[in-house]
């Protein structure tokens, strides 16, 4: 069996899929890629099904070695990524010759970077998932992030995709895969935002329109203590509503929360299921994994956007993801 | 995005993919309905994630039950809001038959105060009694698991005699140890994960809350009856063995 040796893991690094949804009742948030676009187009790139696990690799980058060699795509952010320091591409379907070492980052661009390897990451799964969820140390490799001299088990190549994973002319049976790359146009239209679209949250309407109109007008910044739970704003405060009228209740991924000090939090992957704060909004789906790229220090705004307009923009990425014209072969 | 619907029940858009119902809101005129916990608002809740559960609605990916609401997480290329809504008006006009799971009833554990329980002091001060009628008091009441949420296996417990009922820290721990037991507001919980928390912890638990390894994974689940037992530190410890 092939595996991936981690080197160096880097600040942050955790095998991630696109989530276990479905356990809400227990309490269990569906955790997954903070930016799953990038991880189902990199699980394409190598002949994967898009949910295969994959590394996800935070702002600084890592070092992995592949000593029986690998098929490899590294797409989200750009982390300069190198194979026995000669500069690879990212959004590249690539070879690992037996014996190289991967070198990525830091980012020259978002937050993170996903690696994905023909065949997946395999883990023991919990609840269908390979996602690792860091706050309870469930599922993913031993429910924690990865260290320096973890070794990583890579499947077996996927013959369901419709991609050969042996080509007849070839002697490397994944001479099918290499060079495959992301069409530009698709890059440019999935590029990540720093204006996120939303839509009213639950509660918007407990707040003034001068919290509003605050909440819409101004610019704000990451914070530094912001994680996979949620997207900490520093900016405006908004004024919140009392906390007293606010009972439980469930969260939607992406939900913007008001606390008492008036600075919003965006819900993110490993969010918790319910929540006691008012949401002001809530980011579309379209654009979830823009939240992904989201670095500390960078300054975002908030666009509101028509119920039909975020329904018509999931369906357009939906079917760009899904259309022939993703991968340039 | 706002509809009234019968039995008491309100439909409102939470995202793109998501809608919530609210049961039983109190409405007062002038202002925005207002939420409240009634055990017949839970007991609806119930009432329909169990239909929910027993007849999954095609496109709908995840519920998130709470004490008087329900959150319902669908996929949105092949569902609308409206749509959605008038499937659930359907299962809405359904909850009379239907029949809740008997409560399991789940004895727990707890070593209160000292290293255990370190707000106990604390909350005796703010009640004027003593740890002795404290401890009798919160291990006096059958208390019912409203929902999990949060975190996994994170019971939401209620209600608190009112003798007992305390606000909750002003500054949340950043770190608190798992099975810590802690009281908030007129709500009790066991936080099964050593996270962050902003309840009063009066004791602790020896007792895994939420195990990957094990049949259901979480010791409780929404309609169960929990009752808390004292034991002595050396219990604790004693049962902290046997538990690993």
């Amino acid at each position: 069996m092939r595996v991936i040796e981690v080197q160096a893991p880097g600040l942050l690094t955790t095998v991630q899929d696109l989530g276990r949804e479905g356990f809400g009742p227990l309490g269990v948030s569906p955790s997954g890629a903070a930016d799953a676009v990038a991880l189902r187009i990199g699980n394409r790139l190598v002949g994967n099904a898009e949910h295969a696990a994959g590394l996800e690799i935070t702002l600084l980058g890592g070092g992995f070695a592949f000593p029986d060699g690998a098929v490899l795509s590294l797409t989200g952010s750009d982390f300069g990524p190198t194979l026995d320091e000669r500069r690879v591409e990212s959004w590249t379907a690539v070879e690992a010759k037996p014996g190289q070492a991967l070198q990525v980052g830091p980012t020259r661009s978002g937050a993170r970077c996903y690696l994905c390897v023909q065949g997946g990451i395999v883990v023991k799964d919990f609840l269908g998932s390979a996602s690792t969820h860091l706050l309870s140390g469930l599922g993913g490799y031993d429910g924690r992030a990865l260290r320096k001299g973890d070794v990583l088990k890579i499947g077996a190549a996927s013959s369901r995709t419709g991609i050969p994973a042996c080509s007849s002319s070839s002697s490397n049976p994944s001479g099918a895969l290499l060079g495959r790359r992301v069409a530009p146009k698709v890059l440019q239209w999935l590029a990540p935002r720093k204006v996120l679209r939303v839509t009213p949250g639950p509660q918007c309407y407990w707040f003034s329109e001068e919290a509003q109109r605050v909440f819409y007008a101004s610019t704000y910044r990451v914070a530094e203590e912001s994680n996979r739970m949620g997207i900490r704003l520093q900016g405006a405060a908004i004024q919140a509503p009392a906390s007293g009228e606010m009972i439980s209740e469930g969260v939607a991924l992406g939900a913007i929360q008001v606390p008492e000090g008036g600075l919003p939090i965006v819900l993110f992957v490993e969010q918790q299921t319910t929540g006691g704060y008012s949401k002001i909004a809530n980011v579309i789906s379209a654009d979830f994994h823009s939240l992904g790229q989201l670095r500390p220090r960078d300054e975002i705004r908030f666009e509101r956007v028509e119920w039909e307009t975020a329904r018509a923009l999931l369906k357009e990425q939906e079917e760009l993801l899904a259309s022939a014209e993703l991968i340039v072969e | 995005m706002v509809t009234a619907a019968g039995g008491g029940a309100r439909f409102q858009f939470a995202s793109d993919q998501s809608l919530l119902i609210y049961f039983d809101q109190q409405e007062k005129e002038g202002r925005a309905p207002q939420n409240q916990i009634t055990l017949q608002a839970n007991e609806k809740v119930r009432k329909l994630l169990r239909l929910l559960q027993l007849e999954p609605v095609a496109a709908v990916r995840n519920l998130h039950p709470a004490y008087c609401s329900l959150l319902v997480k669908f996929d949105a290329l092949r569902l609308r809001h409206e749509q959605l809504e008038a499937i659930l008006r359907q299962y809405l006009a359904r909850l009379e038959e239907v029949k809740l799971a008997e409560p399991r009833h789940v004895e727990i554990p707890v070593c209160y105060g000292g290293e255990f329980g370190p707000d106990l002091a604390e909350v005796c001060v703010m009640h004027g009694m003593t740890a002795a009628q404290t401890i009798e008091l919160h291990a006096s009441v059958e208390y019912l698991v409203y929902f999990l949420g949060f975190v996994p296996g994170f019971a939401y417990l209620g209600e608190l005699p009112e003798e007992l009922v305390t606000p909750r820290l002003a500054t949340p721990r950043k770190k608190l140890p798992a099975g810590s037991v802690g009281i908030a507001g007129n709500q009790t919980g066991v936080y099964p994960f050593a996270t962050p928390g902003g309840w009063r912890l009066i004791g602790r638990t020896p007792v895994k809350i939420f195990r990957a390894d094990r049949e259901g994974l979480s010791l409780l689940s929404i309609g169960d009856r929990v009752r808390f037992t004292p034991i002595s530190p050396e219990r604790f410890a004693e049962l902290e063995r046997a538990c690993a």
